[in-house]
């Protein structure tokens, strides 16, 4: 825990949304070397060389992402900030948005700079109604001291932003449906390609970024390239790393540490460990509700892209949820697939329908009313699922089925053949 | 059509409709304006907001029956929002929604009966830190146990 945090370095100060708690930490002084020393493709290349990827979830290198944009072509280009946090297990950017709305929105005008955007849209998810005032007051000091609209700091270079407010759908995350979402549609995933960086918002060359992501975007351009790329586990995990952990830990929260920072470090110091004394940990899902799901013997696991691709799960959105041995598996999966059926758009049948079946079937164990084959069949249909929908929802839901059903194969066999909750108690508590 | 909202929400709108590189845009948070000045989304504000961004009433229902936060029938002054997701289930959200129907005397879904209250369990919130988590109107909560409730329920009554 020796780690100095630097992405949440200012929220424990006073006033720490305020521009003048951010301009007194040194802040917007990456925006000001950047303006007024290098261009454009250089910032994209700085970037590109900090192995800085994506923070919502899919782990993207950001820099790469940017270099899809075409290079020729009159038409604008849009950055969009997916404010839509909306993954369970996660709320580490609604923490940067309510505490440090300055950091963000700095990253956002650098971005939209390397990306040479006039224009950029926040996409925040309609329930935040704090961090919405809260960005819009941000934005709104922001242009006031010269640091959005015109003639940005006297570089020429010019921005205005959106601020925007989803509406409650889980899939404006995925970025296709936000850029529905945004021109005043249901939120529908498009089929890729072609992506967004060539026909996006408007039809239109497009960046979507995440908020993390582009509040380390603002630390790359403050302290370099090298400098973001040396701490951690080089080359691909790097840099400092927001975790969130919830369920039963003694001291949920949002918590800063370098990627590969090992996942009982975490549960044990930084979240003081096991909620209940006497009910030891029985399995966690590191990256939020849909990666898939690890027990307590395989949790000694370094938190970052590649060690939990190792170990047959995900980074995800570092939402990591933790259950202990009080916990019925049956129905926490039956948790998840409810928020999944509830969630899914509707537009591809194997979602929409196979997200009601799992309900259906899970429920049925939940209550003693399953049946033999059950176990077999809730597998059967995550494999029907995955791969076949126009978006990654169809594996957000496929992964914690099939994983809970593998890992925890004896506690639903229980329950669909001898109709009885190994747990006794089968609420989930 | 005569406009069946105020004169404010009208000139927001049209503020709206050039804010936007596509008008189509201006749908989402026309219907925020609405809602705000009605409580909720009714067929004849759908009706209104088509015509305003030129879109199809039929189009416009489509668009607020997908978003959750448009609200197609009244709620109640006090909307009582309480998450439902594993990370809130796993501290206790089962519990507290039982408790809030009993001293509520309502079903999810449905308000009292002087409208002061309605009580809906709702997907994630993004504040699994302060499971169980709820938000009345835009007001947060966490975390919230039965007798914490109370003292919120207590608060409200307070309130006109």
């Amino acid at each position: 825990m020796s780690f100095e945090p630097i992405l949440t370095r200012n929220i424990h100060k006073p006033g720490s949304e305020t521009i003048d708690t951010y301009l007194a930490s040194g802040g917007y002084q990456g925006l000001r070397r950047v303006l007024k020393e290098i261009g454009p493709a250089q910032l994209v290349e700085e970037v590109k060389s900090s192995g800085l990827r994506g923070r919502g979830g899919a782990g993207f290198p950001t820099g790469m992402k940017w270099g899809f944009l075409p290079k020729t072509g009159d038409k604008p280009r849009y950055l969009c900030v997916n404010a839509d946090e909306s993954e369970p297990g996660t709320f580490k950017d609604r923490l940067l948005i309510e505490k440090d709305p300055h950091l963000v929105l700095e990253g956002i005008i650098l971005s939209a700079y390397a990306i040479e955007s006039s224009l950029a849209f926040f996409y925040i998810r309609g329930e935040f109604h704090q961090g919405y005032r809260i960005f819009e007051k941000a934005v709104q000091e922001a242009r006031a001291r010269g640091f959005l609209g015109e003639n940005i700091l006297g570089s020429g270079f010019s921005l205005d932003i959106i601020n925007y407010r989803g509406a409650g759908a889980y899939i404006c995350g995925e970025e296709t449906a936000l850029l529905e979402s945004l021109e005043g549609k249901r939120g529908y995933p498009r089929i890729k390609p072609p992506f967004p960086a060539i026909v996006g918002l408007y039809g239109c060359p497009t960046i979507i970024n995440n908020v993390e992501t582009l509040a380390n975007v603002t630390l790359i351009a403050e302290r370099g390239a090298s400098w973001f790329a040396s701490i951690g586990r080089p080359p691909k995990n790097t840099r400092p790393k927001l975790f969130c952990l919830s369920g039963h830990v003694k001291r949920p929260g949002v918590f800063e540490a370098p990627l590969g920072v090992p996942f009982l470090e975490l549960l044990n110091e930084y979240a003081g460990g096991m909620q209940h004394p006497g009910r030891p940990l029985k399995a966690a899902v590191p990256g939020g509700s849909s990666m898939k799901i690890l027990p307590a013997s395989k949790c000694d696991v370094l938190m970052d892209f590649d060690s939990l691709a190792a170990a047959g799960t995900s980074l995800g959105s570092a939402g990591g949820i933790v259950m202990d041995s009080g916990t019925c598996m049956v129905t926490a999966l039956l948790n998840v697939a409810r928020f999944y059926a509830h969630e899914s758009c509707g537009q591809c049948t194997p979602c929409r329908e196979g997200t009601g079946w799992f309900v259906k079937i899970l429920s049925r164990l939940e209550r003693g009313d399953g049946r033999p084959e059950d176990v077999n069949l809730l597998a059967s249909i995550a494999t029907n699922i995955e791969g076949n929908t126009v978006c990654p929802f169809g594996e957000a839901i496929a992964w914690p089925v099939e994983s809970y059903v593998r890992v925890f194969r004896e506690e639903f066999e229980e329950h669909a053949k001898r109709r009885i909750c190994p747990m006794k108690t089968a609420a989930v508590r | 059509m005569t406009s069946p909202v105020r004169p404010e929400t009208d000139r927001k709108i049209d503020e709206l409709l050039t804010r936007f590189p596509m008008k189509g845009s201006a749908l989402l948070p026309a219907l925020y304006l609405v809602q705000e000045e009605k409580g909720y989304v009714s067929e004849e504000s759908m009706e209104y907001v088509a015509s305003r961004i030129g879109v199809s009433a039929a189009f416009v229902a489509g668009v607020v029956s997908f978003y959750t936060m448009f609200h197609q029938k009244p709620v109640g002054r006090h909307h009582i929002q309480v998450c439902r997701t594993l990370p809130c289930a796993l501290r206790g959200a089962d519990d507290l929604m039982a408790h809030l129907k009993k001293r509520l005397g309502v079903a999810e879904g449905e308000r009292d009966a002087d409208g002061a209250c309605s009580l809906v369990s709702v997907e994630c919130l993004g504040a699994c830190d302060r499971a169980p988590f709820i938000q009345i109107n835009d007001e947060e909560h966490g975390p919230v146990d039965p007798a914490k409730m109370d003292e919120i329920l207590k608060g409200l009554e307070r309130r006109p």
